[in-house]
């Protein structure tokens, strides 16, 4: 039979299980929004590119499955390259698609012309310019089977203009299903190597010092199951970085928190001491390690990661394990329950009363609010925390609101935080939430974002208006680019430069009004707890809190850019030894 | 890891547009050197084999390796060691031929048994196609007549064949 190529863009996105996608037409891609008319997909239309490909993002987080976006060419495939680098650092599956202009007048710098695949090369795990229209089947194909598999990633497939439209003989051909992949180069090693395991197992018998350091891996390998069983099987403490915060229980009494820049004393300093990290979907990222050639010095390394690449990559290893995390800590279990019937684990009982010692010296704490001050951001995150059910999804932008998020919020269970680890995009929060809660739409999803942030990508409010995606959006406001300020403040000797915002402009609450959305003002303590209660009840459109938070307020503990982690600063009340 | 700076990769990619780029735009982001590189389809069309001589003091081997290999369009990545493996390069160059040097030039050409393509005046061209080194050791004899211009192609190797 014969189809073209629009027809079959939306066909084979179909067959792959795609029921919703986040785009924006424009002359290249509007060919392929016709058949989109015919289509079960269901099209959310978006404000801003950027905001598709955060959506897209926000949805493939909270679900696990590929977040879909279509896009147009030029400007629109730019605006696209945010997104993807997003999804590129923090391993999220993507597919994109970007209109691109017809076949025959590429490279004559047309109208809306940019070269989208050079240009997102860099940014994605891979891409496809097609190049005939026959090939767009097998294309999409192999674009979600590289997206989610192996370490998950973001795919773009740019399309020309004449090859998805109908009316164009160069579009029509004879329609076949693909049978398998087209990909000599791409078999990812899934089941890790048994000799490994076993080596694995015997380091961690002998060690007197071990921490799981957990990270992103976790949650994508779906994985916090197993790793909760191994935790509790071997009862050693498991750090959960800041891309795995959900990935293990925060009320689990073997949980201690976020490590790294912004991580909680305990965290860091068991990294800092161990004598054997059991590296789980971690990648040692700069923002954990501190300066790397001091990061825990006495540490043996197990590194287990489906992506061969990280390892030896900042930390060399002592035994590395290649493949899918959750089969790996299945099989760690397996091969440490055999070694526990002839051997015994090394005393740890010293370890384990070092660590309860820290968790009772340094918990995360921070002054009490007082009269004339702004509120304090932390209070507003735990009275949330405190009032919203146990599984809401809370989206988060970049900075000083994210930290405290990621600190003071309780994640216990997986998929319920959302945010932008390894490229810090601010703005992210947004349109991430709009996007979980479209795939989410049974549950209640939070953004918890800056002045800073919500500037950049506050328009998408409209977006969730209309395609009735009530999401809520707690706005901690406190005029300034807050975690900027704090570096100035500490490191620049309080010389601001060019980082007051001004709380009033815009004015949020109208502003959130103008969009469709209700609009809260808080400015005093006894008003948070109500403001959120409301905001809780609201369900027919998005809500946005504009909390005015104390501008001084700064994020505690923190390890300086470049320092070691044993020179973490503690908050001004715990006492830093000089 | 062993200690020598040079190493050379043979890297077999899919035959399709772009895979070039992705090669290149990989060294240079990542800040891996290359020295030398070569490209050319082979026996199966569908198929390209390249020839990456790389600076392992820029970048450990090891990582240079599993980056490339996480390419989509990279199939098969082989280092060849010095050892083990036949290595060739060919140079093209135009080389001063001051007045009376002429036959001084031309015996150390023949002792290089090199060919000579273009004769001029006071100006030849000439080729050479030998192991790196070899090319290396005649390029700098070439210098000393002073060179107008040079291509050298960069390495091309295979495996030694063991019986």
């Amino acid at each position: 039979m014969k189809t073209n190529g629009g027809k079959a863009l939306m066909k084979n996105l179909e067959a792959q299980g795609v029921e919703i996608v986040f785009g924006l037409p424009g002359g290249a891609i509007l060919p392929a929004y016709d058949p989109l008319i015919d289509s079960s997909i269901r099209h959310v239309l978006v404000r801003h590119e950027q905001g598709a490909g955060h959506m897209a993002e926000g949805y493939a987080h909270a679900t696990g499955r590929p977040g879909v976006a279509i896009v147009t060419s030029g400007p629109a495939a730019t605006n696209m390259v945010t997104p993807l680098a997003d999804a590129m650092l923090d391993s999220v599956p993507l597919v994109c698609i970007t209109g691109q202009v017809a076949s025959g007048t590429i490279g004559s710098d047309a109208f809306q012309e940019c070269d989208t695949t050079g240009i997102t090369m860099a940014v994605t795990k891979h891409n496809f310019l097609v190049t005939d229209a026959e090939q767009i089947p097998q294309v999409i194909h192999d674009a979600f089977h590289i997206a989610t598999t192996g370490r998950p990633g973001p795919v773009l497939i740019d399309i020309p203009k004449d090859l998805v439209d109908a009316n164009n003989p160069v579009s029509q051909f004879e329609d076949y299903e693909p049978s398998g992949h087209d990909l000599p180069g791409y078999k990812p090693t899934v089941e890790p190597n048994l000799q490994d395991i076993q080596a694995a197992a015997k380091l961690i018998f002998q060690s007197q010092k071990p921490v799981i350091y957990s990270g992103g891996g976790i949650l994508k390998a779906r994985a916090a199951e197993q790793l909760k069983d191994l935790a509790e099987l071997l009862d050693i403490h498991v750090v959960t970085t800041l891309m795995n915060r959900g990935g293990f229980p925060d009320n689990h009494p073997l949980a201690l928190g976020m490590p790294g820049m912004h991580g909680n004393y305990t965290a860091v300093t068991a990294l800092q001491q161990s004598d054997l990290l059991i590296t789980l979907g971690a990648r040692f990222d700069d923002r954990v390690t501190g300066k790397v050639d001091a990061f825990a010095p006495d540490a043996k390394i197990i590194h287990a990661d489906i992506d061969p690449a990280e390892f030896n990559k900042v930390r060399s290893v002592d035994v590395a394990i290649q493949g899918d995390v959750g089969k790996t800590i299945t099989e760690l279990i397996k091969a440490i329950r055999e070694l526990e019937e002839t051997e015994s684990h090394a005393d740890r009982s010293a370890w384990k009363s070092q660590i309860s010692g820290w968790k009772e010296k340094y918990p995360l704490v921070y002054d009490e609010w007082q009269t004339g001050e702004g509120l304090k951001p932390q209070s507003v995150i735990e009275q949330m925390r405190d009032n919203t059910p146990d599984d809401t999804i809370v989206a988060s932008g970049v900075g000083q609101h994210q930290m405290w998020a990621s600190q003071f919020w309780n994640f216990n269970h997986p998929y319920t935080w959302i945010n932008s680890g390894g490229l810090g995009t601010m703005g992210f929060a947004v349109p991430a939430a709009i996007g979980a809660k479209a795939g989410k739409p049974e549950r209640m999803v939070w953004a918890i974002d800056g002045d800073g942030c919500f500037q950049m990508t506050n328009q998408e409010l409209v977006t969730a208006r209309l395609e009735n995606f009530p999401v809520k959006i707690a706005v901690l406001n406190n005029g300034y680019l807050g975690m900027v300020r704090q570096w100035q403040e500490l490191f620049y000797d309080e010389r601001y430069s060019e980082v007051h915002l001004q709380p009033d402009l815009p004015d949020y609450k109208m502003l959130a009004e103008s969009m469709g959305c209700v609009g809260i003002r808080v400015e005093s303590p006894e008003e948070v707890k109500p403001a959120i209660e409301q905001a809780n009840e609201i369900n027919d459109r998005p809500v946005v809190i504009d909390f005015r938070t104390e501008a001084s307020e700064n994020v505690y503990p923190m390890v300086p850019a470049g320092k070691s982690n044993s020179e973490v600063i503690v908050h001004p009340s715990q006492g830093n030894e000089e | 890891m062993s200690s020598i700076r040079f190493h050379t990769l043979v890297v077999r990619v899919e035959n399709k547009p772009g895979v070039l780029a992705r090669v290149s735009g990989l060294f240079a982001r990542r800040g891996f050197n290359i020295e030398s590189l070569a490209v050319a389809p082979t026996d199966n069309e569908l198929f390209s084999r390249l020839t990456i001589v790389v600076d392992a003091e820029s970048a450990p081997l090891e990582q240079v390796v599993k980056q490339l290999d996480k390419l989509i369009n990279v199939v098969e990545i082989q280092e060849l060691s010095p050892e083990d493996s036949i290595s060739r390069e060919l140079i093209l160059a135009t080389v001063n031929v001051d007045e009376g040097r002429e036959d001084q030039i031309m015996r150390e050409i023949e002792s290089f048994e090199a060919n000579v393509l273009s004769v001029g005046d006071q100006k030849i061209v000439v080729s050479l196609s030998g192991t790196p080194e070899t090319i290396n050791d005649f390029e700098a004899v070439l210098e000393t007549y002073g060179i107008v211009e040079v291509q050298r192609t960069g390495i091309i190797a295979l495996s030694t064949i063991t019986s």
